[in-house]
């Protein structure tokens, strides 16, 4: 049956260079009318590059792009969607004070009054089963209903192929089966889905075919439902991964760190209140806080380093002191350290150097600053030090924060924290953008703090990370923690649904019902 | 006696604050396609001296009105030239409009201070005017009426066409519009030459309606009030016109406080009042941090297209 009909969009020898790098090296793909496939490869392996070929936006340097059996040449993105060829960002370009349906008209090349936009928009949510609401104000939605409008945006065009570019990462377990019913409709209607993920698992569950690139070649073109994560996973970082290496039959100290009853009011229009969380960890215990984005992380990460004070001295407990009116400073000094999620202007200054920003967070522990002035010499080799022994591809201590990509500063700032030696250590998102490789030598470093006597406490909106990591977990929703689970114990429906919480949509909370029941 | 009191207050209030308006409506356009401009006063004052040179050569006040809004524009070009091509930065920039205008109108002025124009003649016939009541509908110069419409034409504009619901998103998201296909900086080039049209309008009707003859400075601050009204009106077009009134008010209690010797406080108290007003109202809005979610996101922020 696939023969009758020409591909939809066929590949050859796509070529693109840019100074120093051959982005693309003779990458061919094949992709057939209706067919849901998968383009893997880490950060730097070329995906992006290919897909922007493919929009548009980037012209081949070499090679062929057919189109439903003609060779094509896709002059911009409009000529892409001229041929019915639709994206979906992994960011997405809305407007936030604008509603729905005017940022849909905005994306739209075609001039039709918003009156019979609204009726079209309604349509293509009714044939998808999707639900949403074209009249809300875009900064009153969830993450996952902010992508539904670029699906919707996407899904108007009537697309032949739609690329969706790592949907995934913002979505929780239930949003994510959602969108994975919706492709799937999609695709049963003839639409060819491309799929760029590094999520294995999704791949697994969604995508009939998949093509893996590294450094900018094709490795393998695979059916992923007959290969196991592992050797995907293996293909597409070139090497055996190393699996975390946890000791076995660890044993937890005593409590090290807790938090009794820490409420704190929300600040600001898009702040979250903190409601009475309470958890305690013990020492070499990792501790894992799960959650969609913008439920009390980041308060609850700030309250804890020392940004922000706690109402009450007694609320967050180190090793049996009362640290809750202390400074971040002073929390250091106590040994307490805590890596915010935004690396790059939050836990580093981009336009100091790498030695200047040690000194920012451990001239305490380190002793580098003598009556006021700063020890040069000691900092800048504590700064060679973590970037040794976390291989940051920098030239040196010299080097600006900023002209690191996000992986390599991001382990820079983890190992500027772990070589301190912290009692407690408070990370967020801990590998958020960085690559396979680098991101298990993060999480291993962390197993290795904890296995020396620290307690961890994680906070991620990557489920398998927490998963894989942590030895107890607990769910943040709308500035509550739920109680602490022991990871091996809970399912990951069970941590999805305290994810959904209340605000979740409608099938969450009747999900939740039907739960309650069968236990 | 007390009736009519209280319409030639009534009327003195629309009048007053009228230059307020058109200034603040051309600055809300400005602004919401995320742009600072703080040169308002500056454009004012080039508007006022150039739409009297040319009333007062022509002896036609709608020519001179025109002038007085190219001239408003073309002012508004250099700021926009520094801020958009070269993205110099936007504060200062308007501040060193305003204080350009400041010194340009007076070199410009220098020849025609003591000098009166013929102003506007009245667009409605006469006897519609005589009746006290029907004054306050009929008894305005016709820029109060120009005042009145661009306001609610604003409102369309931004509301109900799809070249406001662009110039909001390239205010909102200047990175996206970008993305998705936008002329961010053509777009805010626009904007800003409107602004500077209106401003240069406003500055005329101080010159060519309230005393038909030119004055150093003699836009008075106006302008800065024009800022804070934008602030003040939400950046919504209807609010702004009830506040550009309350603003009115204000002033009109100046004027006959003086004129009428009412006088437990001084006149000098009542000529600081809207000055002390805009500050205090700015300081409530901003303490009431309401601001964050109604303001442009991207106002005042500049914007290089990397590709």
């Amino acid at each position: 049956m696939a023969n009758l009909e020409p591909l939809r969009l066929e590949l050859k020898g796509i070529t693109k260079r840019f100074p120093g790098v051959l982005a693309n090296d003779h990458v061919s793909v094949q992709i057939g009318a209706g067919e849901i496939h998968a383009l893997l490869g880490e950060n730097g392996a070329g995906k992006s590059t290919l897909v922007k070929m493919i929009y548009g936006i980037m012209q081949p340097d070499a090679g062929e792009i057919i189109w439903n059996g003609e060779a094509m040449r896709i002059a911009s993105p409009k000529a892409a969607r001229k041929l019915g060829i639709g994206m979906v960002f992994q960011h997405f370009s809305l407007f936030d004070a604008l509603t729905v349906l005017e940022n849909i008209a905005l994306g739209l090349d075609a001039k039709i009054s918003q009156r019979d936009l609204e009726v079209e928009i309604r349509r293509v949510l009714d044939q998808y089963g999707l639900n949403l609401d074209p009249q809300r104000v875009v900064s009153t939605l969830s993450v996952g209903e902010r992508q539904r409008i670029e699906i919707v945006r996407a899904l108007l065009l009537n697309p032949k192929l739609l690329i969706m570019d790592e949907p995934t990462s913002v979505l929780t377990p239930q949003e994510v089966e959602q969108l994975f019913e919706t492709l799937r409709k999609l695709a049963a209607t003839g639409c060819s889905i491309l799929y760029i993920s590094h999520k294995l698992h999704e791949i697994v569950a969604l995508c009939e075919t998949a093509t893996i690139l590294r450094g900018g070649k094709v490795v393998t073109t695979c059916d992923p439902r007959t290969k196991t994560s592992r050797a995907m996973a293996e293909l597409m970082i070139g090497g055996s991964l190393k699996e975390i290496a946890k000791g076995e039959g660890r044993s937890f100290g005593a409590a090290k760190f807790e938090v009794r009853n820490l409420s704190m009011a929300k600040r600001g229009d898009f702040g979250m209140a903190l409601e009475k969380i309470s958890f305690a960890v013990r020492a070499g215990e990792i501790f894992g806080i799960a959650g969609v984005a913008g439920n009390g992380q980041n308060e609850l990460l700030e309250v804890l380093g020392g940004e922000f004070l706690a109402p009450d001295a007694s609320a967050i407990r180190l090793n049996g002191a009362d640290i809750g009116q202390l400074g971040p400073s002073a929390r250091r000094m106590a040994g307490l350290c805590a890596v915010p999620e935004e690396r790059n202007g939050h836990a580093a200054v981009g336009e100091f150097n790498l030695t200047d920003n040690v000194v920012l967070t451990a001239r305490q522990r380190r002793g580098f600053v003598l009556r006021g002035f700063v020890d040069g010499r000691k900092s800048s080799a504590f700064a060679s030090l973590v970037i040794s022994t976390f291989k940051v591809k920098a030239q040196g201590p010299r080097d600006l924060a900023g002209s690191l990509s996000g992986g390599n500063l991001q382990k820079f700032i983890m190992g500027r924290e772990i070589l301190q030696a912290p009692d407690v250590l408070i990370v967020s998102q801990p590998t958020w953008g960085v690559d396979a490789g680098a991101a298990s030598a993060i999480r291993q470093a962390l197993v290795d703090l904890a296995a020396r006597g620290s307690a961890i406490v994680v906070i991620s909106q990557d489920l398998d990370e927490l998963l894989e990591l942590s030895d107890s977990l607990a769910v943040i929703n709308l500035g509550h923690l739920s109680d602490m689970m022991k990871v091996g114990e809970i399912s990951i429906d069970e941590i999805g649904l305290l994810m959904g919480g209340v605000h979740g949509s409608a099938q969450a909370q009747v999900l939740e019902a039907q739960h309650a029941h069968s236990l | 006696m007390t009736l009519d009191l209280i319409i030639s207050a009534l009327v003195t209030v629309v009048g007053i604050s009228t230059p307020i308006l058109l200034a603040a409506t051309g600055e809300l356009v400005v602004e919401k396609s995320g742009v600072l401009n703080l040169g308002v006063e500056g454009m004012m004052l080039i508007g006022a001296v150039t739409g009297f040179a040319v009333t007062f050569t022509t002896f036609n006040p709608y020519l001179g009105v025109l002038a007085a809004a190219a001239a408003g524009a073309a002012s508004s070009m250099v700021f926009a030239v520094l801020v958009l091509t070269f993205g110099a930065n936007q504060v200062a920039t308007g501040l060193a409009l305003a204080i350009l205008g400041i010194g340009l109108s007076t070199l410009i002025g220098a020849g025609f201070v003591g000098i009166i124009v013929i102003p506007f003649s009245s667009i409605f016939p006469d006897f519609l005017a005589r009746d006290p009541i029907w004054r306050l509908v009929f008894g305005h110069s016709p820029l109060v009426y120009f005042a009145l419409f661009m306001v609610f034409a604003t409102y369309w504009f931004l509301n109900s066409t799809r070249a406001g619901l662009v110039l909001r998103a390239v205010g909102e998201n200047d990175a996206s519009a970008h993305s998705i296909g936008y002329s961010v900086i053509g777009i805010r080039y626009a904007a800003i030459g409107f602004g500077g049209a209106m401003a240069g309008v406003a500055g005329s009707y101080f010159s060519m309606v309230i005393t038909p003859m030119w004055a150093e400075q003699m836009t008075a601050g106006r302008g800065w009030i024009a800022l804070a009204l934008v602030v003040f009106a939400g950046w919504k077009p209807i609010r702004l016109w009830l506040g550009a009134y309350f603003f009115g008010i204000l002033m009109t209690l100046e004027l006959y406080a003086k004129a009428s010797g009412f006088s437990f406080l001084p006149s000098q108290f009542w000529a600081s009042m809207p000055y002390l007003m805009a500050i205090f109202v700015l300081a409530v809005i901003s303490a009431r941090e309401r601001t964050g979610s109604e303001a442009p996101a991207c106002l005042g922020k500049p914007f290089m297209p990397t590709d």
